[in-house]
């Protein structure tokens, strides 16, 4: 395990183009400070996010993944924050599972208006994920892959024929 | 080695469960045709052939290796490595050495509780003294040996490298064949064969393409388990609540399941250009829950949606019912007290 104190979380944070990345934009020019921790990717919508991306970023390094959107009622593709409400359930009851705890995948609804809350959330989230230490999850699979260590003999179970 | 100049056939079989051989033999008359144009060299189900002859053959002395089974253990590695070495094309056969199938559930696990359930807890196990199997175990006669038990068991093409796949739980027999026809017409005409690392055996379409089942716009109010219900025969079982994956599965079966009224279980891997056909499914599924007109109040909406996902109670296990392996994540994490954290 990375030495704790050490430890930076690296949150890849999907956004969408009409709602969330604009939070963003307006928390940049508000100079509101949030942790350099999160990479954002903006989509045209946060229905566009396939599961596949968030189990990607995981798969490639990210500690967490921070999806965003619209409020819903207030999407610019009419309901398709809804659709991501729903995969987004479904995925964190199969990411837990898969052993990655629940904290580490957030929904966050954020208006255009709402920069100081996007940066708000941002720093909880990093933080949540700071204290939950790196997923690494190429030493998951590494570390249980195939040459795993030889089951250790016990005295007990020695056969007496 | 009596070599009578045909081209050489061989099968062997590593985590499975001993049906891709029945498929194999399930070509019915076919196999007739087979054994005239193959000269069987190694296939322990059905013909006396030891390791030692194996290992004796020149490299690429086997034309075509049909391997079905994942990779579980040290024993099916080694084994998935000769046969490479001896054979010039090694096809994976069924969905176990394709994407691990059943047998890769158990990365959803520990190592540590497979032993525990199969060797201990089940009811039918007598195991008053805990014994466990062991790679190296002292009997007065010597030292016996049994191959290492992997963590994280592996699709065929995750330990050497595979030039065709066959996909399905097992193959369907007209598929097999005509396979095998192509395989034939390549070895003895020289026709052409399809491009390295092609899926053969299998559509380009949905298994949804072949179902008879009518099917509508799709809104889905609770999910129910095959025993739960009684489903319409003629209505598209996923419109029923009835999880099918045939909307994120290859088809090439003939939607057999379906068609009896059992949901498509996912045997034929992911779609052309699918990477992970569990999080498709995931996506796919998810986007038809109806939850009614609820309004746009952020908790009544996510209570309602978790109240219809609770009727789905193993998404991994089901979405990634054959593909586990090769799946983005491919196992579970294992905490510290070495159990899955699901658990």
């Amino acid at each position: 395990m990375t030495d704790q104190t050490n430890f930076e979380p690296m949150v890849v944070g999907f956004t969408c183009n009409w709602c969330s990345y604009r939070a963003a934009d307006l928390a940049g020019m508000s100079r509101i400070k949030y942790p350099p921790n999160i990479r954002l990717i903006r989509l045209m919508c946060s229905g566009r996010l396939d599961p596949t991306f968030v189990l990607k970023a995981f798969e490639g390094g990210a500690d967490g993944v921070l999806i965003s959107g619209c409020h819903p009622g207030e999407c610019h593709y009419l309901e398709q924050n809804y659709k991501m409400l729903k995969r987004f359930l479904l995925l964190r009851k199969m990411l837990i599972q898969m052993g990655i705890e629940p904290d580490r995948l957030k929904l966050l609804w954020a208006s255009a208006a709402e920069g100081a809350r996007f940066a708000e959330e941002v720093t909880k989230m990093v933080e949540t994920v700071r204290s939950l230490g790196p997923l690494n999850w190429s030493k998951v699979v590494d570390s249980n892959g195939g040459h795993a260590t030889v089951i250790p003999v016990l005295a007990k179970e020695e056969v007496t024929a | 080695m009596n070599d009578n100049g045909k081209p050489k056939l061989a099968m062997y079989w590593c985590a499975s469960c001993g049906g891709c051989e029945i498929s194999v033999l399930n070509i019915h008359e076919h196999i007739l045709d087979v054994d005239a144009v193959f000269d069987i060299v190694f296939f322990p189900c059905i013909a006396d052939f030891k390791l030692q002859d194996v290992q004796g053959y020149p490299d690429g002395y086997i034309d075509v290796c049909l391997f079905n089974g994942a990779i579980r253990n040290s024993e099916n590695e080694e084994m998935a490595h000769l046969l490479r070495k001896k054979s010039k094309i090694l096809v994976a056969y069924g969905s176990c050495s394709y994407e691990g199938c059943i047998p890769a559930l158990s990365n959803l696990t520990s190592k540590e509780a497979t032993f525990q359930t199969v060797y201990i807890d089940n009811p039918t196990i007598d195991n008053p003294d805990g014994i466990l199997p062991q790679t190296m175990t002292k009997v007065p006669e010597g030292e016996l040996e049994l191959p290492f038990f992997y963590n994280t068991v592996k699709s065929l093409d995750q330990v050497v490298e595979v030039d065709y796949y066959l996909p399905g739980c097992p193959p369907e027999p007209p598929q097999i064949w005509a396979v095998l026809e192509v395989v034939i017409a390549a070895l003895t005409q020289g026709a052409p064969l399809p491009p390295k690392g092609s899926i053969v055996g299998a559509k380009d379409v949905a298994v949804c393409e072949e179902c008879p089942r009518e099917k509508h716009e799709k809104t889905i109010a609770r999910f129910y388990r095959p025993y739960e219900i009684n489903p319409d025969p003629d209505l598209c079982l996923l419109e029923q609540g009835i999880i099918c994956m045939g909307i994120a599965t290859r088809g090439g079966c003939g939607a057999l399941c379906p068609q009896v009224g059992m949901g498509c279980r996912g045997c034929y891997g992911p779609l052309p250009g699918v990477e992970d056909q569990g999080a498709k499914m995931l996506s796919a599924i998810a986007s038809v829950i109806d939850v009614g007109d609820v309004g746009d109040d952020e908790k009544l909406l996510e209570q309602k949606i978790e109240e219809v996902i609770a009727t789905i109670p193993d998404p991994a296990g089901t979405f990634y019912r054959f593909s586990m392996a090769h799946s983005i994540l491919q196992r579970t994490r294992i905490s510290e007290n070495g159990k899955g954290d699901s658990e």
